[in-house]
């Protein structure tokens, strides 16, 4: 069964068409990625599939609902969560303030307290500094508690916009490990990463944008072996 | 008497009521970055109705308490100007969400002068006195006097501003607020409803205003169609003084204003040998922003200060 369903998807600013009509797949429990150099329009497709931006054209389908052109705060409450580019995180609150806000939709207090103290064992960085202002944490803590702030809504699609972006080697790789276990755990991901070599290697299944369309779309082993993708984006 | 202790009582108490009238301009400037100039008026509506709720009791001849009426014309102080807050955003602001701040201002200032002119219209251009309901106690305090009206002020606005930094700091709704004020798109994805905050946010501020309207009309013992324009001026400057958008400093910023004006007022014939008296009063409160804006613009307990337009 299909996740997330995007149909000749077409998103704008102005007058300027930065995503011209693409067809994205995610199926139930899988793990995506969507690939491509600065500027061709990943941030603004998944902007426009959690509600950030409302699309000019085309259909989004989410488990088999239409949902696009419908607010952000919605479609959390749908089960959509994301970690955006840049992480937003809230630095005048503290860490712990802001995974609590990650369960803003939720009212099962126990179960949130709960979700809390799994979120500190998984990461024990943040356990630490949980009553830190959020701003003054290092990149690296910031990226584990945007994740870790998206996973707190309880989705069952996750949505991440370039989680490994200004990140030093090792907190990469420690990036890259939880959004594997993350997947593990049955849920179902979109990633948007630069670093194609590492998020075709977590991932099912790929597309490959270039100015606003999606020219590629295989099996990330496929993409992986793919000369046009090796040359493009794998340095190789 | 003691001149010292009195003025600094009465600095209080009219501190406390500015910083009242300031949270309302604090807080939507932290969310909208917004310096919403109509908000003085929505005080002097909150005055102007009580007034009017109590004039209504008086005449109907009804044998009730003084208090009780007062707090039926609070009550309908407060439900009023909390609809004002509301429909006041929703109409004259939330269509310039993303327009040039100085579009919203000058909608601002055109709002205030709305306002002014419909409470002219309804309640006309004389002083209306708040009538004798409440018996005045007068209390000895340390060489000076304190009346209950004044200790009640005093006490009111004070659990108003326990209550609303407990809300903001310790409950979901004041989480939501404060990271709405952060990010607005950010608190989207965290499934905050942006707009049902800043609604809210309009209402908070309006309701306290309402509460402080009905306080100076009562302290002073008069309300006029144009007592919004010099109130909402002074809480500005009180909100100024303590850091715009800074909850705190808007409540420090009201009652250091409130002492400022009060010792400035009960001293500065001495200081001036008696050239200038005491209805100067009001000349402090733009010496004190114009001070800050010099020396600290972004106030006592303000972060930074951006400059848009
Ligand atoms: N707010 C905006 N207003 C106008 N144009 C925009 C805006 N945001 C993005 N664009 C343009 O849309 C295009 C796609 O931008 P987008 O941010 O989606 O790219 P991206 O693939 O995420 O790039 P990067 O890898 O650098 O994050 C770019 O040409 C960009 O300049
Ligand atoms: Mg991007």
């Amino acid at each position: 069964m299909s996740s997330l369903e995007a149909r000749g998807l077409e998103v704008s600013y102005g007058g300027i068409r930065a995503v011209k009509g693409i067809d994205l797949t995610v199926r139930s429990g899988e793990l995506v990625c969507l690939i491509g150099a600065n500027g061709a329009g990943k941030t603004t497709t998944l902007k426009s599939l959690c509600g950030m931006l409302a699309p000019s054209h085309g259909e989004v389908l989410y488990e088999g609902v239409p949902i696009a052109g419908r607010p952000s705060y919605e479609l959390v409450r749908r089960g959509i969560s994301m970690v955006p580019e840049g992480r937003g995180i809230f630095g005048r609150l503290t860490l712990e303030e802001n995974l609590r806000i990650g369960a803003y939709t939720r009212r099962d207090h126990a179960a949130i307290r709960a979700d809390l103290e799994r979120l500190y064992e998984l990461f024990p960085r943040l356990a630490e500094r949980r009553a830190q202002q959020a701003g003054t944490l290092s990149g690296g803590e910031q990226q584990m508690l945007a994740i870790g702030r998206a996973l707190m809504s309880r989705p069952r699609l996750l949505l991440l916009d370039e989680p490994s972006m200004g990140l030093a080697p090792m907190l990469v790789q420690k990036i890259f490990e939880t959004i594997r276990r993350i997947a593990e755990e049955g849920m179902t991901l979109l990633l948007v990463e630069q670093n194609a070599r590492l998020a075709l290697e977590v991932s099912h299944r790929g597309y490959v944008m270039e100015s606003g369309n999606i020219v590629l779309a295989d099996s990330a082993k496929a993409l992986l072996k793919d000369p046009k993708v090796q040359h493009a984006y794998l340095g190789g | 008497m003691d001149i010292l202790t009195q003025q600094l009582i009465n600095g209080l108490v009219l501190g406390s009521i500015y910083a009242l009238v300031a949270l309302g301009y604090t807080m939507v400037y932290g969310i909208l970055e917004l310096i919403n100039f109509a908000h003085g008026e929505v005080t002097m509506f909150g005055a102007m109705i009580c007034l009017a709720v109590i004039g209504a009791f008086a005449g109907s001849g009804a044998d009730m308490h003084g208090a009780i009426i007062v707090l039926f014309g609070l009550l309908a102080a407060i439900a009023v100007c909390v609809g004002l807050g509301f429909v006041i955003e929703r109409v004259a602001y939330r269509p310039l969400r993303r327009a040039p701040r100085l579009a919203a201002l000058i909608t601002a200032i055109g709002v205030s002068i709305v306002l002014q002119n419909l409470a002219m219209l309804i309640w006309g251009k004389q002083y209306i006195s708040f009538p004798p309901l409440l018996p005045l106690v007068r209390y000895e305090f340390g060489g000076a006097v304190i009346t209950n009206l004044q200790i009640f002020i005093m006490i009111l606005s004070c659990l108003l501003m326990a209550g609303l930094l407990l809300l903001i700091k310790r409950t979901r709704l004041g989480r939501a607020m404060r990271a709405t004020a952060q990010a607005q798109d950010i608190a989207g994805l965290m499934g905050i409803n942006v707009n049902t905050i800043i609604s809210l946010t309009f209402i908070i501020g309006a309701a306290l205003a309402a509460i402080a309207g009905v306080m100076v009309s009562a302290y002073y013992g008069l309300a006029h169609y144009y007592m919004g324009f010099m109130l909402g001026l002074k809480a500005f400057t009180a909100a100024v003084l303590g850091g715009i958008g800074n909850i705190a400093g808007a409540m420090l910023g009201g009652l250091l204003l409130g002492v400022i004006e009060s010792l400035g007022a009960g001293y500065i014939g001495t200081l001036t040998g008696g050239f200038l008296g005491s209805h100067y009063q009001d000349v402090f409160a733009f010496f004190v922003l114009i001070l800050v804006l010099v020396i600290r613009p972004s106030g006592l307990l303000g972060e930074r200060v951006v400059e848009r337009a």
